[in-house]
């Protein structure tokens, strides 16, 4: 038994022209009795930034709302909001400064730059990151996400692609994992606006 | 104002801290430095009078580059500075280790005020003997000049002067200032007012300058060869 498919779940996040997207699936385990169907693993950092995460749901809430905290303070002492580039650095001392006691979570950041450009961010529990062309898969149902959007995902995609491609792998994969599942949120993120969707799949 | 001091940490009975005004004496005693922001740049100035003339004056430096964007001169007591820029640049790493982006001139200025105000507030310290002129570039507000006190205070200035000179090197700025200063300008102007109150005549060797520059973003210390071309242009 791992520690990080305790609770179960998944998180995708992809690149499109101009917008991005990030979703997860609707499951909250421990271990093979389902305990929530309307839990979320994305929070919102400010309006062009969101970072999701996998593994342990304990560790994904406390992680989520002290990187809200610590946001919270930066933009009262500069006045302005985090780029996400400057988050990914963050996220990733955090974890790291709990290199030998690690928080057991693996996370996404999307989110666009001061330019508007996608931004695309994951690392493992101890800060290893990488910042991703195209797209990012934690969660129990990782490899399978890595199967279907290698082949659904193309650089042309505007937010309605984005959504379907997204939408469609998500579903389709949580479909092969009984720890995660139970429906999806979608967050489209563009420069005016952000959309959340929120996807009925197989209650099971 | 009361004759006793009981120590820094310790208000009189006038609501005064009797140590921050002998530490903004110990500033006034200090050589002039002075700095000026102009539309796309910021010119820092200070005086470099040895003690004696056995001083070897090119190894010895007063302008001090904080991070590549941002840099200062001081008046006062020259340990004292080089202690609060050795904080600053190690604050300045720490920054950007945590961000991944360079710190902006005026959060620069908030955490050197932050230590200096430590030191107004503890026991068995005393506070520094210096003020800082801090000219930096960043993004968000372009280029800036800012100043820090031994009170721990720290604000924004277009031009101004600490140090020996201070009163009429300011009142010669302000006739000097205007809104709308290239740097070029403004060097000059920085020249001028060092002159004005400088004790014998001003060469490239006894003075020093930092210059940051909207084109760059860098902070640069001018070259005494540098300084000799624009004392050659003034005159």
């Amino acid at each position: 038994m791992s520690i990080m498919e305790y609770n179960g779940g998944a998180v995708v996040a992809m690149k499109g022209k101009d917008c991005v997207a990030i979703a997860c699936d609707r499951r909250f385990g421990t271990q093979q009795t389902t305990v929530a169907m309307d839990n979320t693993r994305i929070f919102k950092i400010h309006n062009k930034l969101y970072i999701g995460l996998g593994g342990l749901m304990t560790d994904v809430q406390t992680v989520g709302q002290i990187l809200q905290f610590r946001h919270n303070l930066y933009r009262l002492r500069e006045k302005r909001n985090m780029s996400p580039a400057a988050f990914t650095k963050v996220v990733s001392n955090l974890l790291y400064s709990k290199r030998f006691g690690p928080y057991f979570v693996d996370p996404i950041i999307v989110g666009l730059d001061k330019n508007d450009e996608p931004f695309v961010s994951s690392m493992d529990l101890i800060g290893a990151t990488e910042i991703s062309d195209n797209f990012a898969c934690v969660g129990t149902t990782e490899d399978e996400l890595y199967g279907i959007c290698e082949n659904l995902w193309n650089d042309k995609m505007e937010d309605k692609d984005l959504f379907e491609t997204i939408s469609q792998s998500l579903l389709s994969a949580t479909d092969r994992d009984c720890l995660a599942g139970w429906g999806s949120v979608v967050y489209l993120i563009k420069k005016n606006s952000v959309e959340i969707s929120e996807l009925k799949a197989r209650q099971d | 104002m009361s004759d006793y001091n009981f120590g820094l940490t310790t208000f009189d009975q006038s609501g005064k801290l009797t140590q921050l005004d002998n530490s903004l004496k110990a500033v006034s005693n200090g050589d002039t430095s002075l700095g000026i922001r102009a539309k796309n740049g910021v010119v820092v100035a200070t005086e470099k009078k040895p003690h004696s003339p056995l001083v070897d004056v090119e190894d010895w430096d007063k302008v001090y580059p904080i991070a590549e964007s941002i840099g200062c001169v001081y008046s006062g007591i020259g340990a004292d500075a080089r202690l609060l820029v050795r904080r600053a640049r190690k604050q300045a790493e720490i920054y950007k280790r945590g961000y991944n982006e360079s710190i902006g001139t005026n959060l620069c200025a908030k955490k050197l005020g932050g230590i200096a105000q430590d030191f107004t507030q503890s026991g068995g310290v005393r506070p520094f003997g210096v003020s800082l002129l801090i000219a930096g570039y960043d993004a968000q507000r372009g280029c800036q000049l800012y100043q820090v006190d031994p009170t721990g205070a720290w604000w924004c200035w277009k031009a101004s002067a600490i140090g020996k000179n201070q009163t009429n090197a300011k009142t010669f700025l302000e006739k000097r200032y205007n809104d709308e200063m290239e740097l070029e300008d403004a060097i000059h102007v920085a020249l001028l007012t060092l002159k004005e109150g400088f004790d014998g005549d001003v060469t490239s060797k006894n003075i020093q300058l930092g210059v940051v520059r909207e084109s760059t973003k860098k902070f640069q210390v001018l070259t005494s060869e540098e300084v000799q071309d624009y004392l050659d242009q003034l005159s």
